[in-house]
């Protein structure tokens, strides 16, 4: 009988792992380069974390991998985490309170039951949280770091959208629905359903010109926004704070001369933010997204610190990019073919070779050579070593590794002399 | 083209025979104590029915065992809440057995409201015969922490000691319930439901047998839900232990058929219970022991709640205390005492038909052939683990909730049951291949925990008193 690969799941095949390595390696590149530290978090995580702090909706919820663990007779379930940012703080607070600034990043997989099983269940997310500081250029930092790698990776066509969920929230608190109502459009909008707002049906003129004037800002220029305070600081002051601090950072992206939109009323996944979220898109694609989370850590019970961070997808990112357009250039492979009793001598010449650089790899049938430049005979008897040069069908014999080595080098020049 | 339908057992068993009935399928034997489970009808040749643990409905017409079944929408619910994409066709409400699920809490609690539990910092339990019900509620409140006690039955006596809120059937606008409850939150309403497997529904021609439960239904007047028939008019337990104080001892006494014997050995030990077994349906027996609460619940439910210290002592079956060790090898309950009454073995069952006669054979047959080994059980860790030890290669365990005989031989290949005698196991042209391991009644207590003196000693006092007593049988 065929053994089956579960439903939802996915290999990554060589050609696929050397997508994956390429994003990975980029996005740890610019990481560090900004001075950010790498984590990891367990895949295992108590589900209590994830309600405890009353943020992910229910759909999300109802699609966790949970499960009792064998000790888990207290009823306390365990799951695969779901997300990468909540045990990242959780993290944060377990072991680096005392911090006043971190600035960490993570490339993790995270679990959601998707029904079909025709999208992967399994995520790669490559993610990056600030954690400490509230400023609207920390906001920008990561924003612009999120372009980075994107640019490094050679996307074009990036598409950033902006919103902001204290004036989502703000917008919620006027709208003087039941608790039971405000949450449920609450979780519509978080669920991605982005004509809710536009639904809701007001009473109060003031409220309704507000609304209709946010929801509008779709696509329109940094002056539009500019001028709303001036138009609601009489009628709702409440607005003030969360759209001032959307003008700053967009005022700051400006200056960067950043493309961006800015779409009130997507916000989806915003479930733990609290200011700026933004969402990136390729050819109408979402491939990551962030904002700014500053209740997330006090409720889960730390101290009252701000945060914001981003994540992009990985598994998205490895259809987009072009592998060729950004690949490093290989080392030159020598195939080795060993006598067997000439082993000892075998793997200490392949081990030389590779401390040089080069990719040594023994022949041990079932390769493909016909691809293939250098192939290294190793015996007993003298001649030791013959170096085969297959595509300008030369020998050479050699005594020593330092011959081989010095043998390559050149063969390398002639290579560099005909392509020249 | 046969058309195979799981009918219930239980508390819808009277009105859906009574429907079958005026449908004129003639099936002789659907009757409360059926001992065969397999029916024909006269009517329809091509159908045949099997009668089934209600909650085992949802599940084998979903696996496709079964082109339609009748049961209450709640369990259908309950398997939709955890298998969203099961192949279910709700066809048809039945419209007889109504009834709603509560989540209840006691009067004296103070989460009489959602708002309440949502502000709650500690852990909610909730205990229920619906769990996966239970998590979607909790999750769809966004309640911050909960944990949920998946029980065998007995819900209504949990809160407020040993579970916050219970999620437990009631009649349609019920307001009080048994044990001083009340309700918080209406999860659900139900009622008796026709229900088809998907690929049944969209390839079998089952016109003719729909038609005739049409009819049987246009013929039938409305009749009382038999939830209200059976419901005892008086509210009964009124008055739960509020506070349990520190060194009062918490036992738990099996409900069902180990009752008796139960009370023949605390009776034998000087020990007096009094409305234990309750013809009322009271579960707060009271006792002449000092510092002693009871309560009655399954024995099923008792290692766990034992395990989560909502009791000190629970007389239970060995066969459930290593299905919840198999389950959870480091929970820290203990056999403080053997009982050497509710004497049965564990054993693997087959159809006679199967050419197996130990458990060698059948791993030799489970290798040679395509299909998963379908293992029906009551104990799905203990089944799991006897699968798992015995190399059975693939299979496939299906829980059951009862007369797990009728699974054997088209529903299941393999069962892992108790018997006391083998007659039912015989009855059923089945034979035993293996015996797992002899159980008898227990007593079960968590021997880590420090408990005051006083209760210490009262605990200590009592299973000496007890011990002398089975000394002497």
């Amino acid at each position: 009988m065929k053994v089956q690969r579960c439903k939802g799941t996915r290999d990554l095949s060589p050609e696929e792992m050397a997508r994956f390595r390429l994003i990975e390696g980029a996005f740890r590149d610019c990481c560090l380069k900004w001075g950010y530290e790498e984590i990891r978090t367990p895949t295992l995580e108590y589900l209590h974390l994830f309600t405890s702090t009353g943020t992910l909706t229910p759909s999300r919820l109802n699609k966790v991998y949970s499960f009792l663990d064998w000790d888990g007779w207290s009823g306390e379930r365990v799951v695969l985490r779901p997300d990468g940012t909540i045990p990242a703080a959780r993290l944060y607070i377990d072991s680096m309170e005392e911090k006043r600034l971190a600035k960490l990043f993570y490339v993790a997989n995270v679990f959601i039951f998707e029904e079909t099983g025709k999208e992967t269940r399994e995520r790669w997310q490559c993610g990056a949280e600030l954690i400490g500081i509230g400023s609207a250029i920390a906001d920008v930092e990561l924003v612009v770091l999120a372009l980075e790698v994107l640019k490094k990776l050679g996307l074009s066509g990036i598409e950033l959208r902006l919103s902001h969920a204290g004036l989502i929230r703000a917008l919620l608190a006027k709208l003087r629905l039941s608790p039971g109502e405000q949450t449920k459009l609450f979780d519509q909008i978080l669920d991605g359903d982005v004509e809710a707002l536009a639904r809701v049906k007001l009473r109060e003129p003031e409220l309704r010109k507000a609304l209709t004037l946010l929801l509008d800002l779709k696509g329109k220029p940094f002056g539009f926004l500019k001028n709303l305070p001036a138009l609601f600081s009489q009628s709702l002051p409440e607005f003030e704070p969360s759209l001032n601090n959307f003008i700053n950072i967009v005022e700051l992206l400006e200056a960067l001369g950043c493309d961006y939109q800015i779409d009130l009323a997507s916000g989806r996944g915003f479930e733990y933010y609290t200011g700026v979220i933004f969402q990136l898109f390729i050819g109408g694609e979402s491939i990551g997204g962030g904002g700014r989370y500053d209740a997330l850590i006090p409720l889960m019970g730390g101290k009252d610190i701000p945060a914001s961070g981003f994540a992009l997808y990985l598994d998205r990112l490895m259809s987009l990019i072009k592998l060729e357009a950004s690949a490093k250039p290989q080392p030159q492979r020598i195939m080795i073919r060993v006598r067997p009793e000439a082993i000892k001598e075998g793997f200490g010449i392949a081990s030389y070779l590779r401390k040089a650089g080069y990719v040594a790899e023994f022949y041990l049938g079932g390769q493909e050579l016909s691809n293939l430049r250098w192939m290294l005979d190793v015996q007993k008897k003298a001649p030791l070593l013959v170096l085969i040069d297959q595509v300008k069908r030369r020998e050479f014999e050699a005594q020593t590794a330092d011959e081989v080595l010095a043998l390559l080098g050149e063969g390398e020049g002639d290579n560099k002399d005909s392509t020249a | 083209m046969t058309i195979r339908i799981a009918l219930p057992k239980g508390r819808f068993l009277g009105e859906t025979a009574t429907l079958l009935q005026k449908a004129s399928w003639g099936l002789s034997g659907y009757t409360e104590g059926a001992r065969l489970y397999r029916l024909k009808s006269r009517r329809f040749s091509n159908l045949s029915a099997k009668i089934f643990h209600e909650k085992d409905i949802p599940i084998q017409v979903a696996v496709g065992n079964y082109d339609l079944g009748i049961c209450g929408l709640d369990w259908v619910e309950e398997l939709l809440a955890k298998y969203p994409s099961s192949p279910l066709v709700k066809v048809k409400n039945l419209r007889y057995g109504e009834g709603a699920l509560y989540l209840v809490a006691s009067r004296s609690e103070a989460l009489a409201t959602v708002e309440a539990m949502q502000a709650k910092t500690e852990a909610i339990r909730i205990a229920s015969e619906y769990p996966n019900l239970a998590e979607s509620f909790a999750a769809n409140a966004r309640l911050r922490w909960f944990s949920i006690f998946p029980l065998w039955g007995a819900a209504e006596v949990y809160p407020p000691e040993n579970a916050d809120l219970a999620l437990i059937p009631g009649k349609v606008g019920e307001e009080a319930f048994n044990n001083d409850l009340v309700p918080v939150s209406k999860v659900l309403s139900f009622s008796a439901f026709l229900i088809a497997n998907r690929s049944s529904w969209e390839t079998k021609d089952m016109g003719e047998v729909l038609a005739s439960v049409e009819d049987g239904l246009l013929t039938g007047e409305r009749r009382l839900s038999s939830i209200s028939k059976t419901r005892t008019p008086e509210i009964v337990g009124r008055y739960p232990f509020r506070e349990t104080a520190e060194d009062v001892v918490r036992l738990a006494l099996p409900d069902g058929h180990q009752q008796l014997p139960t009370l023949k050995l605390l009776e034998k030990a000087g020990i007096q219970i009094d409305d234990y077994p309750s013809p009322t349906g009271n579960r707060r027996p009271t006792t002449n022991l000092g510092g002693v609460m009871i309560k009655v619940i399954r024995p099923q439910d008792m290692p766990l709640q034992v395990a989560n210290g909502n009791f000190d002592l629970a007389i239970t079956g060995r066969d459930w205390f290593l299905e919840h060790l198999y389950q959870f090898p480091s929970s820290p309950i203990t056999e403080l005492l053997g009982l050497k009454f509710g004497k049965v073995k564990i054993v693997a069952v087959v159809s006679k038909d199967l050419p197996v006669s130990d458990v060698y054979s059948l791993r030799q047959l489970s290798a040679e052939q395509l299909a998963p080994l379908r293992v029906a059980s009551e104990y799905v860790n203990i089944a799991d683990k006897y699968a798992r030890d015995n190399h059975l290669g693939l299979y496939r365990i299906i829980p059951t909730w009862g007369a797990s005989e009728a699974f054997l031989p088209e529903d299941a290949d393999l069962l892992i049951e108790n018997t006391q005698t083998g007659r039912t196991i015989a009855r059923h042209n089945l034979k035993i291949i293996d015996t797992l391991f002899e159980s008898t009644a227990c007593l079960i207590g968590d021997a880590g925990k420090v408990f005051n003196s006083t209760k210490r000693e009262r605990i200590k006092t009592f299973i000496e008193t007890l011990q002398t007593a089975v000394e002497d049988i």
